[in-house]
């Protein structure tokens, strides 16, 4: 095992897919972080109901062997065990559906009002996000389209077929309201590490809200097959503090206010 | 005696005209942040650092699917222009909702629809 990491990790993503991966990606939001704890929640009664199943299957594969048992009981009514074998497992299921079902309607409840607005559009193939919150007329916007970077052009460190030109930048801590739309067919806006994968469908707007909780640089892909390019259209995600944010926002800003 | 005056601020706030009473404490909790973030900020920083401010979530709106709050809010605000005139800045939150949230692509068409006079919408 280590020898394989040697070989594949040698650099290390930090929130991107990673060679042989089983498991999730570190959570960087709490819907993030509760999917993972679901997943584990609900693994406990996999496991317990797994290793039952085994258990009674190769214990009736063994004592009811033709040759060691050619006669088996004929048992065809018992109160207890079919009351047993009722409520068992509707308690297991109660057990796996609550949580379930808490942390779905979680994740769509806009708990506190955003303080910012991205919207992401798909495009065949690459994504354009616009920030307009800063906006003072219809045309003004900031705009930014994030294609791939080419294999060719990649530098030493980067991921292939994650690495964009323009990634979209966002407060670490803060409300984000995401609006994620097409402007041709169908795409989807996902990024593991933010638990956030949404359908972008052409003349609808789909909202996701994420509190990314820590600084980083967060990688995802278009997730619904989308054409030719399907796959050559990621996209990343930069986390910074919310002082470098708004600096950076009002940097990109003052340009082009000074063109109009 | 400080909180009287804390209040006595708030209540203040939210009688100007841009906030309504619908989000009046949001509003002002966000300005009071807001105020304190830049005041931190305004030695070092530009003075015109942005505000971290978008179109609030919405009661109308309460599932993933915002279409419909996009397009209520770009009509709310041309039905306020057209009811108050063209600079009344009571207007002006409901133009910062609407550019939030819809994409310019669909702006654009609307605003050419209604020069057209082919808006679908209840104007």
């Amino acid at each position: 095992m280590i020898v394989l990491k040697w070989l594949f990790l040698t650099i290390s993503p930090c929130d991107a897919a990673e060679p042989w991966q089983l498991g999730s990606q570190d959570a960087a939001t709490p819907i993030m972080q509760g999917i993972i704890d679901l997943h584990h929640d609900i693994f406990f009664f996999l496991i317990l109901i797994l290793v039952f199943v085994l258990w009674i299957l190769v214990r009736a594969l063994w004592h009811f062997h033709y040759k060691e048992n050619a006669i088996p009981q004929r048992i065809v009514h018992g109160t207890t065990i079919e009351i047993l074998r009722t409520i068992f497992p509707s308690l297991i299921s109660m057990f796996i559906a609550i949580p379930s079902f808490a942390l779905l309607y979680s994740m769509d409840e806009v708990v506190v009002d955003p303080a910012i607005t991205i919207k992401a559009i798909g495009h065949q193939w690459y994504w354009t996000y616009e920030y307009s919150d800063y906006n003072s007329s219809d045309e003004q916007s900031l705009t930014f389209d994030s294609y791939m970077i080419p294999e060719e052009d990649l530098e030493l460190g980067q991921s292939r077929l994650l690495e964009v030109d323009n990634r979209v930048v966002v407060p670490a801590k803060t409300h984000l309201r995401i609006i994620v739309t097409s402007a041709d067919v169908p795409h989807s806006w996902a990024v593991p590490s933010s638990g956030v994968k949404c359908d972008a469908v052409p003349g609808r707007l789909n909202q996701i809200s994420i509190l990314v909780q820590r600084e980083g640089v967060y990688y995802g892909q278009c997730s619904e097959i989308c054409g030719t390019n399907h796959a050559f259209t990621p996209i990343v995600v930069e986390a910074v503090p919310r002082k470098d944010y708004g600096s950076r926002v009002s940097n990109q800003l003052i340009p082009q206010t000074g063109e109009a | 005696m400080h909180q009287y005056h804390l209040e006595k601020a708030v209540e203040d706030k939210s009688k100007s005209p841009e906030v309504t009473s619908e989000e009046a404490p949001a509003a002002t909790e966000e300005a009071r942040a807001n105020e304190e973030n830049t005041s931190e900020e305004v030695a070092e920083e530009t003075p015109d650092e942005i505000k971290l401010e978008t179109a609030p979530a919405d009661f109308r709106f309460p599932t993933t699917n915002q279409t419909r709050h996009c397009f209520t809010r770009y009509i709310e605000y041309h039905r306020c222009v057209a009811a108050k005139g063209d600079e009344a800045p009571e207007c002006d939150k409901f133009s910062k909702f609407y550019r939030s949230l819809c994409p310019g692509e669909w702006v654009d068409r609307w605003n050419e629809q209604r020069e057209n006079g082919t808006f679908p919408g209840p104007l």
